[in-house]
């Protein structure tokens, strides 16, 4: 019996007028798009400088932060408030302020302070535009320290020499962390939302009426609901990858067999979920603003833009129910670590269990009969 | 007059009734709003940390004790070989591995020098860059510490202040974007649906022929969604004042004049949209599509413009939550007047106009 | 005879709205049985329940043997059902939609293609074969949807009001459509509400406010109420309702 339906709802994606075009479009949409729009990689802050000393010093410092190509110079000016003027019309993100006895106090070894004034609108930005300041001026201060006062660096004071090494994104390239989460959204809007349309499309159309006075078990028809969007999944994370490498050089450390693995499970899970959706909503209206609300609320809370790690302990409980949260683990970890399903278990059993889970109550809440 | 009020009042009935979706366009915003504002962060905060120290002397456990006790790190594993290192990384167990070399203390105190490697989890690029900095800065510290205190450490040494927002709660940044993503939703999505819906089921060309004017049916289709708009606009001012503590700096009739001029473009659209679509699927891919994921993504609402490539830069130009968006967080945030944002209010304003045009007399073409 | 459909005491209530309300009657294997009442009556919810879509809230009833209570699902297997709304697939052909319920209904691949070139031929839709359904007029899609609800040859067919919206000689190729049925032995149970067509069936209940007023064939009805037609039964029966049609 599932053969004929699951003919019926291959045969209704490729008579759709944008279904298929969507399959292919909205992967690489995503995929071109996204990784460039949603960043917070911090380039090209706007610097405001005031510097009050006019020395070679301050001069050099200016010149050490604009070199350093996370900072351009949009204007020198001469007071504070002028510079004010430029962060209230946006043209700057950051203010710098060098007092006047700047080098002298340098010369003297005595301390000295510079001000950083930030535009915080964006407490995000803000906080990395004074973080990357501050370390620029730090690296600046010990440039000086062995210039100016060689004896002090090089003496038998104590010196504990820190080298940093960045592993699995050596470039701290932002793309590299956003991509393989993408793949995750594309999946879930996918495979969650089509399912939910299409089940209260035929709600709205009568044709659902027709099926549930036949002898059609449910199973059969959740399944035959189902199937379509697996492999509509498998295609767009195929064609994720292909983007991936294509566009942004991007191949997994880890093995294509274990993505496909859980994208098999996880898709498995979502179309339940939009079914379950679906199976309560009865207009198309009411489905888009359920799933629409369920979206957003799992894509916020899922890590693709604030880490979970930063989250408070309630968010991070409702976090552990959010599948989203499970696969974007995975597929980071395979794509940049390497990552194996041993080091995956726990995901591989959160997302087994919300397979489970909800097309359960898929099942359950498919009334043929009320 | 009479008229127009009965078919207003036989609007919100029908909208009404469907308590499941009402009840989400009201929680939308209450859920929104308290995620953004307690939820999300970037704050990097408790990262875990492996350690190798193969001699466990009185530098190597000082340091330790400084980066486990403070809040931005937790000293989880203790392990013996770098093999470890990875295996605590694949498994998500340990984001940065603090590496001491063999001898730590002795050899700071008779060499002079001794070596930390610091090994991030760069997965997140931002949140390694940030612990990475702490950590060093802890390090430095303690350096400073055990250095006979010498005048001219730390020279310069830079005073922060943060403009607007001195504790950087990322509420300030959001609360003006939910506020322009809901008013799309409502106004642009809804509208478009509801309207479409009735062409779908026929019942428009049964108002059409009604002896009612077409600008008072369209009147009464939008009236309600505008209601919900202002109870929403009015539920997110009075969490983010009395929830978030995000304080109102500015004039609040500027504010609500700008939002009402919003709500206007946003229904406009969703008008537009009505008219050139025939079915409910094609509205709903075309706000979602065309209008949230814009919205969203190019508005500054939660990634800011000024870093996208210029393509995209220029898109959002079009997106009129980007104008709006930022008028708020001028006056709302900044506390500027209303002559600061004359340039948002202007798009705006030319928006609204272009689009009401538009889809007026498309909706006249169709009736003829 | 044998009994297809028995119903004693049937009800159903959302809230404190009672639909129907404690109706009882029997139809008989090969009977046109029909099914009438004003807007609101009743009669939809009646025949749901009759299906396996919606369950009583009291009283009993069988469909072909099975209880639509308890067996809701082998009650499916032996009816056919056809909407208000004409609900095939409208972006699938013709034949596909046959195919499509001739299979949910556990026929194989070899009976269905055999019965649907009997049907395209017997209907003369040989062209229409390879057609969306969207494509089709409203005539072509009710003959086709009552085609589909019987296809698998039911014991019984559920058929809700459907002649609404079409012209008097399509309607009459309907009922054509609809004896030949009987003719092979399918019941027919039928919700309408233009009275000339309560004429063609062998027997006719009128529904009231939930409750059956008349039930007989329609001489005896007419006789009974001393009507000239069906129209004037009805009329004399409606008059008594209480419930706003909406």
């Amino acid at each position: 019996m599932i053969k004929y339906l699951l003919k019926k709802e291959f045969k209704q994606i490729i008579r759709n007028p944008f279904l298929p075009k969507m399959i292919f479009m909205f992967p690489l949409m995503v995929l071109l798009v996204f990784p460039w729009a949603a960043s917070y990689e911090i380039k090209n802050l706007n610097l405001s400088v005031i510097d009050n000393d006019h020395s070679t010093y301050s001069r050099r410092l200016t010149q050490t932060i604009i070199s350093s190509n996370y900072f351009r110079l949009t204007d020198k000016s001469a007071s504070y408030n002028q510079a004010l003027k430029s962060i209230e019309s946006n043209k700057a993100d950051i203010i710098l302020e060098i007092p006047q006895n700047f080098e002298k106090s340098i010369i003297n070894r005595e301390p000295v302070k510079v001000m950083l004034s930030a535009n915080a609108v964006n407490g995000m930005k803000g906080g990395i535009a004074t973080t990357y300041l501050s370390m620029i001026i730090g690296a600046f201060n010990t440039t000086l320290i062995s210039e100016l006062f060689p004896e002090m660096a090089g003496s038998s004071s104590n010196m504990i020499q820190i080298d940093s090494q960045y592993r699995f994104n050596k470039h701290l390239n932002y793309q590299v962390f956003m991509v393989p989460a993408l793949m995750v959204m594309i999946l879930t809007l996918l495979c969650g939302f089509l399912p939910a349309v299409s089940i209260v499309f035929e709600k709205e159309l009568g044709t659902m009426e027709q099926i549930n006075v036949s002898p059609v078990p449910k199973i059969t028809f959740i399944l035959a609901k189902l199937i379509p969007f697996w492999i509509i999944g498998f295609i767009a994370i195929t064609i994720g990858f292909t983007v991936a490498w294509l566009d942004y050089g991007l191949i997994p450390v880890g093995h294509f067999y274990i993505i496909y693995t859980f994208a098999a499970i996880y898709i498995f899970a979502i179309s339940g979920m939009g079914i379950v959706i679906s199976n309560f909503a009865s207009t198309l209206q009411q489905a888009v603003f359920i799933v629409f609300f369920f979206m957003m609320l799992f894509i916020m809370l899922s890590g693709l833009y604030t880490p979970v790690d930063s989250m408070p302990n309630w968010a991070k409980w409702i976090a552990a129910f959010n599948p989203l949260k499970h696969l974007m683990i995975v597929m980071r970890s395979i794509y940049l670590k390497g990552s194996n399903f041993t080091q995956l278990g726990g995901e591989l059993a959160a997302l087994l269990g919300f397979a489970v889970f909800f097309n359960g109550l898929a099942v359950l809440s498919y009334r043929k009969t009320n | 007059m009479k008229q127009l009020w009965s078919f207003i009042r036989k609007e919100f009935h029908h909208i009404f009734r469907d308590r499941t979706t009402v009840m989400i366009l009201l929680l939308m915003p209450v859920i929104q709003i308290i995620l953004f504002g307690f939820a999300l962060s970037t704050e990097v905060k408790d990262t875990k940390v492996v350690v190798i120290a193969n001699t466990n002397d009185d530098a190597t456990q000082r340091i330790i004790d400084r980066i486990d006790a403070s809040e931005y790190f937790d000293v989880v594993i203790m392990a013996h070989n770098s093999g470890e290192i990875n295996a605590a990384f694949r498994d998500g167990k340990a984001k940065l591995a603090m590496v001491f070399e063999d001898h730590f203390s002795e050899n700071l105190k008779h060499t002079g020098t001794a070596h930390i490697q610091l090994i991030a989890d760069a997965t997140d690029p931002n949140a390694a860059t940030s612990f990475m900095f702490y950590a060093s800065n802890i390090i430095n510290n303690f350096q400073q510490d055990i250095s006979q205190p010498q005048s001219g450490s730390g020279m310069i040494q830079p005073e922060v202040k943060m403009l607007y927002n001195p504790q950087m709660i990322s509420a300030f940044n959001f609360v003006p974007g939910v506020l322009g993503m809901i008013m799309i939703l409502i106004c642009a999505m809804m509208t478009s649906i509801a309207i479409v819906r009735e062409k779908e089921m026929g019942t428009m060309e049964i108002l059409l022929v009604s002896p009612m004017k077409p600008i008072y049916t369209i009147l009464s289709k939008i009236a309600p969604y505008f209601v919900l708009s202002v109870i929403n606009f009015i539920t997110i001012m009075l969490l983010s004042v009395f929830v978030l503590k995000v304080p109102i700096v500015g004039s609040f009739v500027s504010l609500f004049a700008v939002s009402l001029l919003y709500i206007f473009v946003a229904l406009s659209l969703g008008l537009l949209i009505s008219t050139l679509t025939s079915s409910q699927l094609a509205a709903m891919m075309i706000s979602g599509m065309g209008l949230m994921i814009p919205v969203m993504l190019l508005s500054g609402m939660i990634f800011p413009v000024e870093n996208m490539p210029a393509f995209l830069r220029f898109i959002s130009n079009f997106v009129p939550a980007r104008w709006y968006i930022d008028a708020v967080k001028t006056i709302m945030i900044k506390g500027l007047s209303i002559t600061a944002v004359l340039k948002d209010i202007g798009v705006l304003v030319l928006m609204g106009t272009v689009l009401v045009t538009i889809s007026l007399k498309k909706f006249k073409v169709r009736l003829e | 005879m044998e009994t297809v459909i028995k119903v004693e005491n049937l009800t159903k209530r959302f809230g404190s709205f009672t639909a129907v309300d404690n109706i009882s009657f029997e139809v008989k294997k090969g009977e046109i049985f029909g099914f009438l009442g004003a807007n609101g009556a009743g009669k939809t919810t009646a025949m749901r329940m009759l299906c396996g879509l919606s369950l009583p809230t009291e009283g009993k009833g069988t469909v072909a043997g099975y209880d639509i209570y308890t067996q809701p699902e082998l009650v499916k297997k032996s009816i056919g059902y056809m909407s208000q709304k004409f609900s095939m697939y409208e972006d699938l052909k013709v034949w596909e939609n046959l195919e499509l319920f001739g299979g949910i209904y556990g026929m194989s691949d070899e009976i269905i293609k055999i019965k649907t070139d009997e049907l395209m031929a017997s209907l003369n839709f040989e062209e229409e074969r390879d057609k969306l359904v969207k494509s089709l007029p409203l005539g072509f899609k009710q003959k086709l949807a009552f085609s589909v609800s019987i296809f698998h040859t039911p014991k019984v067919v559920f058929l809700d009001e459907p002649t609404g919206g079409v012209d008097p000689i399509t309607r009459r190729r309907f009922w054509e459509m609809i004896y030949d049925a009987t003719a092979r032995g399918i019941t027919v149970f039928v919700t309408t509400h233009y009275m000339d067509e309560a004429e063609y069936c062998d027997r006719v209940s009128i529904m009231v406010d939930g409750r059956i007023e008349a039930l007989d064939s329609p001489k005896n009805l007419k006789a009974t109420y001393k009507a000239k037609n069906m129209d004037e039964v009805f009329q004399q029966l409606a008059r008594k309702s209480k419930r706003k049609a909406d």
